[in-house]
């Protein structure tokens, strides 16, 4: 290669825009060699300040006005002067273009690393992973955050800050219970967006009212049959409330919307945690080994880059003071990290396990079907082998409610691995670790109250305190009486909050 | 494919601003009782500092639907070192198990709220809440002394100035009237050369071939050369014109009167101090222009400095009528009544040299009332009240709006009598 005879592109720390266009340059040549397709980037170098204003409202660059944001502002505002917390290297977001921080503090070999993380990690998976492709929109999410905010603040003028609080908090409390888990939404666009609010609005209160129209009595003689409304439990709440509240406001029901479709928009960087920062950890630690090879960055950087890698994917063990669960980026990393090594270098468990891919040479094909095709939950019951659960020592244990103790369950031994798999993988499922929540049913002949049933799964009950607070914000937006069951098949256990139902609470 | 690169540092970094704001404003109430309770608790050399509020972290709580304790869980974790499948330990009780955590992590921190939020504000948050509506009384806007503040207005229009105060419809109007005027005689030489040539045209003789044509490229010549006029000159340009109008102000001046005497314990003095503290502070926030007049008293007044006022120590007898006098004559000296808003707060603890209380009571009733905007008297005693107390009563039944008295018992009331003293009423002037 003649490359390798270039002179490094730098050598100090410092940083300057210049180096940081070449770097990106070729850091963008490699990662087309390696065949990452990306959305064209959009670099941004901000200061801390702004780093910590980016935190507080969510990582977007545009967000309407809230409370929340001040005190998440705050909060980290503290923690960072009192050096508590530092600040990401970056925030990066699902948008087209692409649009990336780098922080002014950031050394030359950060800023590349980053770039590589950033720029071309996160960003091929956005572009190219399922979830995103079907449920974000990347080209309008920042046209409809501008739409977002500047409605939300004319709705502020006109109906005063405390009455728009009023349904932002009881709508951000319904936040995981306003995505849809299997319809696919149309995707938002901005611009049809402004158009179709008005005739949503007009829409909505002329059809509204059928629901409570009182039919004439011959009509309802017929229909004896006992029907619930909806016909079949309702996962998103909040979409139920926004078209079916029979009290609300136009602008009430927009903000909600609002709400729902940010949450929809995020709904996928949940699912996808261990394999979006697994991902972007692969590809970072690829390219810049690459551009080391060929001279491009120095020794120095390299190690620079190295210490800095290292502590990305630590992962502490789970009797350290420092544990706190599985770190997303090591998981991801090792599990990537090992196809490569099962396509190129396979051992014999490896082609048991692993028969359709492993010693076939071409990496890279494998790992973006990996990437494109998957979620985490998918992932990990698809890809984690046998070596990662070795090397990373994992082990369940086993709480059973009945039980008095706790038990290990598979660890990682040839009999384990499988149901050790299993496990992993659904505890990254989002269905287990949120309570799933439905609308159930609305007295629409009687008092017009709304229950709201939660299927316990693992016999997992609410937490009780929080669940009545959210009651009283539902029913802030529902207008009338909101009872929430915990059922376990059929049997209610629970129901919240306590006084419904005239003192039903028999269970715990 | 290129990438973008922007810089935005330059940008506003203080995008979280109005979010912080209403944070603020949606905890008005705590932060408000949280900074009443710093106030007791904060020395009082330390003003430039901002404050650490707390606030329950129950009251913030953003609830969202999570699983409690309990259920059956299994969790997987990295690092096993001797477990074999079938191990089993008793459950640990509260806490952070092994055997939970993960999903139920974050529930245990935001469940019951036993640790508080705690944040920053700064010096002048601080003071807002403190002082929130609180106002001197009677305030009223007095001679145009010393006035600082100006106010621009339109004044007419200059032939000179800043681009930014164009006058487009000033200058067009001048630039027409000057094409108007400059290009009379040629126009009049038109319509006169017109009319000659209409006349020929409907005369009923032959036309003059000749002189039609002459006229006509004459009338081309002369409009040619009202077209040449320029359409606007800078003679043309009219700006518009501020002048400076001095805006008028109100000036005030704040006497301060402490009793520094031997019967003044150290904790009494402390509260006095505590509260010319807080005054201070008010006065410092509220009026740029706000005069202060220390003036600490035993068996003598003297007028001090700030500093001085809050730190010196000294001691002996108490004849409260010798600061009254002084107060006096420096604002005959030196604060005409007609100029300046007068207020005179004083602190003691209520002793008073027998005889001189009457003399106190005639000094401020007489000589002083009348140029008074406000006197405020407060009594830091848990004894009972002396003379002294009696005297200023009948002037405070005397004078209901502008004589205030109020009486501290521990360094708890301090701020809810300021507060008291203080606080915006309906105006009374």
């Amino acid at each position: 290669m003649t490359e390798s005879s270039k002179a490094p592109l730098f050598q100090g720390s410092e940083w300057n825009f210049e180096l940081i266009e070449s770097i990106d340059h070729e850091i963008a040549k490699i990662a087309e060699e390696f065949g990452l397709d990306t959305y064209p980037n959009q670099i941004e170098v901000i200061s801390s300040e702004q780093m910590l204003d980016a935190y507080a409202s969510v990582g977007m660059p545009l967000m309407y006005n809230h409370w929340s944001f001040g005190k998440q502002f705050l909060a980290n505002q503290g923690s960072y002067q009192r050096g508590q917390m530092g600040l990401a290297y970056e925030i990066v977001i699902n948008s087209n273009p692409c649009i990336s921080y780098l922080m002014e503090e950031n050394s030359m070999t950060m800023q590349t690393l980053v770039i590589a993380h950033a720029c071309y990690g996160h960003n091929s998976f956005f572009k190219g992973n399922y979830l995103f492709r079907a449920w974000t929109d990347a080209d309008s999410i920042i046209d409809y955050l501008l739409f977002a905010k500047n409605y939300i603040a004319q709705c502020e003028e006109k109906y005063g800050i405390d009455a728009v609080e009023e349904v932002l908090d009881a709508a951000h409390s319904l936040q995981s219970q306003g995505v849809n888990r299997y319809k696919r939404p149309v995707p938002l666009s901005a611009d049809e967006e402004k158009h179709r609010q008005k005739d949503r609005e007009e829409y909505i209160q002329r059809t509204l009212n059928d629901l409570w129209t009182t039919i004439p009595l011959k009509f309802r003689k017929e229909e004896k049959v006992e029907t619930r409304f909806p016909a079949e439990p309702e996962e998103n709440v909040l979409y139920f409330i926004e078209k079916h509240a029979p009290l609300l406001e136009t602008w009430q029901r927009e903000l909600i919307r609002i709400v729902r479709k940010m949450a929809q928009y995020f709904y996928p960087q949940k699912q996808t945690k261990v394999m979006n920062e697994g991902w972007a950890t692969f590809w970072h630690y690829t390219l810049m080994h690459e551009l080391h090879d060929r001279g491009i960055i120095t020794d120095g950087s390299m190690l620079e880059f190295l210490q800095s890698h290292t502590n990305v994917v630590f992962q502490p063990e789970f009797d350290d003071q420092r544990y706190s669960g599985l770190n997303p980026y090591t998981l991801g990393f090792n599990i990537f990290t090992d196809i490569k090594r099962i396509c190129l270098d396979p051992t014999d468990e490896d082609k048991r396990w692993f028969p359709d891919f492993a010693g076939n040479q071409n990496w890279v094909e494998v790992l973006d079907y990996a990437m494109r095709n998957f979620k985490d939950e998918s992932f990990i019951l698809q890809y984690l082998s046998p070596k990662v659960m070795r090397d990373m020592r994992f082990f369940t244990i086993n709480s059973e409610e009945a039980n008095t103790y706790l038990e290990v369950g598979a660890i990682h031994n040839d009999e384990g691995f499988r149901e050790l798999r299993q496990n992993l993988a659904a505890q990254y499922n989002l269905g287990n670790l949120e309570p799933n929540i439905q609308v159930y049913n609305v007295d629409t002949k009687g008092d017009r109250s709304m229950t709201l049933r939660h299927y316990r799964h693992n016999k997992c009950p609410l937490d009780e305190a929080s669940a009545n607070e959210i009651l009283s914000h539902i029913q802030n937006l529902w207008g009338f009486d909101v009872k929430l069951e915990s059922v376990d098949g059929d049997e209610v256990i629970a129901t919240y909050p306590p006084s419904a139902e005239g003192g039903d609470s028999k269970a715990a | 494919m290129s990438s973008i690169i922007i810089d935005r540092r330059r940008n506003s970094k203080g995008k979280s601003t109005v979010n912080r704001e209403r944070f603020m404003r949606r905890y008005r109430r705590q932060i408000q009782k949280a900074v009443s309770d710093a106030v007791h608790n904060r020395s009082i050399t330390d003003t430039d500092s901002g404050e650490e509020i707390t606030i329950s972290r129950k009251s913030l709580s953003e609830p969202f639907f999570h699983h409690g304790e309990g259920g059956n869980r299994n969790q997987t974790h990295p690092g096993n070192k001797e477990f074999v499948t079938g191990d089993r330990f008793p459950k640990p009780k509260g806490g952070k198990g092994k055997g939970k955590g993960g999903g139920s992590g974050d529930a245990a921190d935001s469940g019951e709220g036993v640790d508080d939020f705690a944040f920053q504000i700064n010096r002048d948050e601080f003071l807002e809440y403190l002082f929130d509506d609180l106002e001197l009384p009677n305030m009223v806007r007095k001679e145009l002394k010393e006035t600082n503040e100006f106010s621009f207005r339109r004044g007419g229009f200059t032939n000179a100035g800043a681009p930014d105060r164009l006058n487009v419809i000033r200058s067009l109007r001048g630039a027409h009237a000057r094409r108007i005027a400059l290009s009379g005689k040629d126009r009049k030489e038109i319509r006169a050369l017109k009319r000659e040539l209409r006349e020929m045209e409907v005369s009923p003789d032959d036309t003059n071939e000749e002189r039609a044509e002459e006229i006509k490229l004459r009338i081309k010549e002369l409009n040619e050369k009202i077209k040449r006029l320029p359409f606007i000159d800078d003679f043309d340009l009219k700006f518009n014109n501020l002048i400076k109008v001095p805006l008028p102000s109100s000036s005030a001046v704040m006497f301060c009167v402490m009793d520094v005497s031997g019967s003044m314990t150290r904790d009494i003095k402390d509260m006095a101090k505590r509260f010319f503290f807080l005054l201070y502070m008010f006065l410092q926030r509220n009026y740029e222009k706000v005069e202060v007049v220390f003036i600490r008293h035993h068996a003598e007044a003297k007028e001090c400095d700030e500093h001085d006022f809050f730190y010196a120590r000294e001691t002996g007898g108490t004849v409260v009528s010798s600061a009254l006098t002084l107060a006096r004559d420096i604002i005959d000296e030196r604060y005409d009544p007609k100029e300046y808003n007068i207020y005179v707060a004083q602190a003691s603890d209520g002793d008073n040299w027998e005889a001189d209380s009457p003399k106190c009571s005639k000094v401020i009733s007489e000589d002083m009332m009348q140029n008074l905007a406000y006197y405020a008297y407060v009594e830091i005693t848990d004894r009972h009240h002396q003379n002294l107390w009696h005297e200023y009563k009948k002037l405070s039944n005397a004078h209901p709006d502008h004589f205030a008295m109020a009486h501290i018992k521990g360094p708890t009331d301090i701020y809810p009598v300021f507060r008291e003293l203080f606080e915006k009423k309906e105006a009374t002037v």
